[in-house]
This record gives C-alpha cells, structure tokens and sequence, in this order.
C-alpha cells in the first residue's frame, strides 16, 4: 500500500506483454499474418496483400479488443467478487451470475419466439441481449447478497450461489424443450462463447459497459481494502457498507452481464486469474490490484484465443472450452502447491 | 469544570444496554453513569454471558442504547456520522480480519482509512502516524510479513497497531487475551498500559484475565447479573465487588492476594 512508485516496473512489463500477446493473437490465425504487417496495419501502414487489410481491421482487431475487455473485466469482477464475499473460490461463474446471465439470454432468445417473428426480431438486437444479461446477472446477484446478509457463512453462500446455477440451467432446459431448433442453436452457440464477429458497434456497447464497471471498481478500492478486515472492522473505520457494497455489486454485475452477453458464458478466468496474479504482485491494495488483474485477464484470454482459433487451420473451437481447459489445472495447481487459496 | 469536560474522554448517562424485541426489551444492565478519563486503562470483566461484550458494542454506536446517552468527547455519539465517530473510537474485535493475506504493514495502513481521500492514498502524516503504531507495539521486523505467517500473539499486536494508526482519544478492545498463553496475554495488557500512559489513550478492554487487570488497570468494571460496579481496582476489591463475580460455592476470591482460586 506504501510506495506505489515500486510498482511502475511491473506495471511495464504487463503491458509490454500485453502488446505482444494482442499482436501475435491478431497475427495467428487459419491466415498467419507477419507481425511487421500487421503493425503497419493498425496504424495505418503499407501492408502486402490488400485482404490481410481486411481481415485485421474488420475481423481481429475487434476480435482482440473484445478478448482483451473480456478477460480483463471477468477477471476484475472475480477480484471483486472474491474481495465482497470474503471467499476465495468466488467468482461470476461459481456465484452463478453466469447461469444468470445465461437465463436472462434464454428467455430472450427462446422466448421471443413466443412473441412472434417480428417482435421477436426488434427484441433481438445487440442491446438487448446485453440488457437481458445484466438484467439475469444482477438478480442473481441480488439474490446471492440477500442470504448472504442472513447468512455469515461464505460455504453457505457458495452453495446458494451453485444452487441458482443449477435452478437456471433447470429453467433454460424447460426453455429449450418448447423452442424451435433453430433458437435452440442460436442459444447454444452463445453459450459456447465467442469472441468474433463482433460489429464495431457491438465493441462501442462492451467498452462502455467495461469502462463504466472498472471506474465503479477503482472508485470501490479504498471500500475494497477496508473490506479484507471484515464488515464490522470496515465499519468502524466510517465505511458505509450498504452503499459500497452496492457500487461493488452494480460494478460486478454490469462487468460480468455485459461481457457474457457478448461473448457468451466464459468460464475460469473470474476465479483463476485473481489468483494467478496474486502470485507475482505481493499487495493486498485494490488500488494496486484491479489494474494488474485487469491486464493478466487481458493477457490470459489473448492467449486462450490464440489457441481456440487454431493457427494455420480453418477450424476454431469454443472459448469457453480453452479458459476451463487452462482454468481448472490452474486452480488446482494453485491449491496443491499453497494448499489453500488466500484472497 | 472545563478542564473536566475535557479529562473525560466517554461519559455515559442513565445508558440502559440490552436488545429491543416486540415482546419486551431484554435488559442487560440499566442506569449505568461513568466516566472514562484520557490516559486511563479500563478493564472489564465478567463472566461468559453476562453482556460485556454488548456493553462494548453500544459505547462502540455499533448497537443502540435502550436508554441513555454516550457523550463522546463533548458531543452525543448517536449524533455523529459513522466517520465523525471512526475520528473518535477504534476498535480491536474478536473476529479475525477476513482476509490473512494482508502484509502487517498493510493492515496497520488500513487504520488511516477515516484520514484519507477517496482514494486512499497516504499522505507523510499517514506514513508517520503508522511508523510510530509500528514501533510502539514493537512490530518493525514483523511490518512485511503476511498475516497468515504470524501467531496469535502477534496478530493481536498487529489489531492493536491498527487501532493505533486511527489515531482516536480512545480505543475498545474486546477480549484482546484469548488465545494466548499466560506470557502474551501479560504482555497485551503491559503494552495497553504502557499505550494509555506514554500516547494518553483512554482504553477499555473487556477480559478473563481479573488477576493482571486488577494488577494492570486503573479502574475496572466487574458486570454481574443487572448490576456493574466501576471503581478502582483497591476500592472493588475492599467493597467484596469480586466476590460476587463467579458463584461462591466453585470459586473463592482471596481479598490479600487479589486472586481468585478454585474451592475444594
């Protein structure tokens, strides 16, 4: 918390190599693209082939920024997570703002149907998908911090939060059973995550929701760290708990709801990647924390989208699938080695 | 008189504690006047139950007086903000810090939180008033280490700095000895003496060591069922207040000695 000048350096190299994973990510692909071109692409240079031009402006540069605003956000909002329930194994994906998320994008999907073609065709824009997502994340989360002001034991609120996940799925699987077959797969491909085709618009909506819920985190920082002593200590030092809490929460919900509504539901990187950084910075100081967590879930989900594209193939596989395939060893890892997880 | 007002740090007047319900309060202690002075050590003692801890919790505005006031350095504490009062009154809890992941140094920094700008950064005075929490409660070669690598005792004095570093007129610490062994628990109540005398702090500290309170404190409190006497140590003991603390058939309080002994 003292000296933050001994940070810089860190600081640095994360960002150094945040550049160097957003232009290797933009460089592979089922077209390897030279690094030099790509350079000179971004910033407005010569470039060999007139269709590298193409692919790098209207396909991987807002594929990259979305990875980069997907990890680093799902990652904050675990920190943040982590930090409010006073729970290590916290994150948006076991607290179950994921499924919440996911029912909010299923009754929108699968139940326009219901409102027939046309309504169901206006309510299926960018906006409301994100909307929808929020929205389900939110309650869930709400619904998760009303037992949790009954309940003091965070093992409970665990339990409670995979219960939801499961009481979802449960209402998206009624859902899906009365859809037809081809909301049923748009629903399923969004679950699988995806951090293509989006439209430039689409990244203006993500980034003002990714702005708008890192600047509720970095103002929640100070109400942050006095919450690691616990909520009667964090009183006592004048913090008013049900406002910073709700900012936290607002903060949380708006992160993880507007990236799962774009990309789909993405597991791990909200549990693992707090963890992971607190390995290489010793502070407990949000203020601190939130930008290096933000910058190693940029840097994790680059990566994780450079193998999910596959280099040098035409295939690609889930994103959702590589972060639990990267996440879960990476959990474990974490546990074997400290035996247990601190936050 | 003046002078006075400004001696006693906490005044408490006609304070009823306990805790409201629709079918009738239940009450703990009622009609309690004292007065806590600068620089003076307070000990509270009681046996499990009796409500010492609720009797911290209502001075501390965390729970609300049935009855009565808390005249906190001159103004009504049910008056003051939550930060006006985080100014005035720090606290050491049972409860262990949520996360143990926190530096020593982090943790004692934390105590500046009232004294900072929304951001948190510390200003030199920041720095300065944490260096000397630090030194006064003997932790400088423990400041980088984390929570989790410290023993019990040391935790308790890494509380204690905290509590220090919010720079308040008084500190309330609840059961600060459990835990430790007879040579730490000793030490906590030498260091909280040795901190009411040399910084001028009023601390009120509820225990279960009577024997060292009573050698320690300058005035003690003894709680038993719907009754709390104040006073001296030398006085209680010579007005019986410690006989009545425990049931005399199981434990025999010697007035010569002023410690307590199992009867046969």
């Amino acid at each position: 918390m003292i000296l933050q000048k001994r940070y810089t350096p860190f600081f640095i190299v994360l960002l150094l190599v945040l550049l160097a994973c957003f232009l290797i990510n933009i460089s592979l692909g089922s077209v390897a693209i030279p690094l030099s071109d790509v350079v000179a692409s971004i910033f407005g240079g010569e470039v060999e082939k007139s269709s590298w031009n193409y692919i790098i402006q209207n396909y991987r540069t807002p594929k990259a920024l979305t990875a980069i605003m997907a990890g680093g956000g799902l990652a904050v909002s675990g920190l943040l997570m982590q930090t409010l329930f006073r729970n290590p194994l916290a994150g948006p994906f076991v607290l179950g703002l994921s499924s919440g998320a996911s029912l909010g994008v299923a009754i929108l999907i699968l139940g326009a149907g219901a409102l027939g073609g046309f309504m169901g065709g206006i309510l299926l824009n960018d906006w409301s998908l994100i909307i929808a997502s929020a929205l389900g994340s939110f309650l869930v989360l709400l619904a998760v911090l009303a037992v949790t002001f009954r309940i003091k034991d965070t093992m409970a609120i665990l339990i409670i939060g995979l219960m939801f996940g499961s009481v979802t799925s449960a209402v998206v699987a009624v859902l899906s059973y009365f859809s037809t077959a081809e909301q049923l797969q748009q629903f399923v491909f969004w679950s699988f995550g995806s951090l293509g085709n989006q439209s430039w618009e689409g990244i203006l909506i993500l980034s003002l929701c990714f702005f708008i819920g890192i600047l509720l985190s970095l103002v929640s920082a100070k109400a942050l760290n006095a919450l690691l002593l616990g909520e009667n200590y964090a009183k006592s030092m004048g913090l008013k708990i049900k406002r910073n809490t709700f900012i936290i929460i607002v903060a949380t919900s708006i992160l993880a709801g507007g990236i799962t509504a774009f990309a789909g539901p993405i597991a791990f990187v909200g549990l693992a990647v707090p963890h992971l950084t607190r390995q290489f910075i010793k502070t407990s100081n949000h203020l601190i924390l939130i930008p290096a967590v933000l910058i190693c879930g940029a840097i994790l989900m680059l990566l994780c989208d450079t193998i999910a594209q596959l280099p040098f193939t035409e295939y690609f596989l889930p994103i959702n699938a590589i972060t639990s395939l990267v996440g879960a060893p990476v959990v474990i890892w974490l546990l074997v080695k400290k035996r247990k997880l601190l936050f | 008189m003046a002078s006075e007002i400004l001696n006693n740090v906490l005044i408490a007047k006609n304070l009823s504690i306990g805790y409201p319900s629709k079918k009738g309060d239940t009450i703990i202690a009622e009609g309690l006047h004292f007065e806590l002075k600068k620089g003076e050590l307070i000990g509270l003692v009681g046996s499990n139950g009796i409500g010492k801890s609720t009797l911290l919790r209502t001075l501390s505005a965390t729970q609300l007086p049935l009855n009565g006031s808390i005249i906190l350095n001159g103004s009504d504490i049910s008056e003051n903000t939550s930060l006006q009062r985080a100014t005035q009154l720090s606290l050491v809890l049972t409860e262990a810090p949520a996360s143990k992941n926190l530096t020593v140094l982090e943790l004692i920094s934390l105590g500046r939180q009232p004294h900072t700008s929304w951001m948190g950064t510390l200003t030199p005075l920041d720095l300065t008033k944490i260096e000397e929490a630090i030194e006064a409660t003997d932790l400088v070669e423990l400041q980088n280490k984390n929570c989790y690598e410290l023993s019990d005792g040391q935790l308790q004095r890494v509380y204690i700095a905290r509590a220090l570093a919010q720079d308040t007129p008084i500190i309330i610490l609840d059961e600060p000895t459990t835990h430790l062994d007879l040579y730490h628990r000793a030490y906590i109540l030498k260091l909280l003496k040795k901190l009411a005398v040399e910084k001028q702090k009023t601390i009120l500290f509820s225990t279960h060591e009577i024997d060292i309170a009573i050698q320690l404190a300058d005035t003690m409190m003894v709680m038993t069922v719907n009754n709390l006497a104040i006073g001296s140590p030398c006085k209680l003991i010579e007005k019986g207040k410690f006989d009545a603390l425990f049931p005399p058939e199981t434990i025999h309080f010697d007035k010569t000695t002023g410690r307590f002994s199992v009867k046969d």
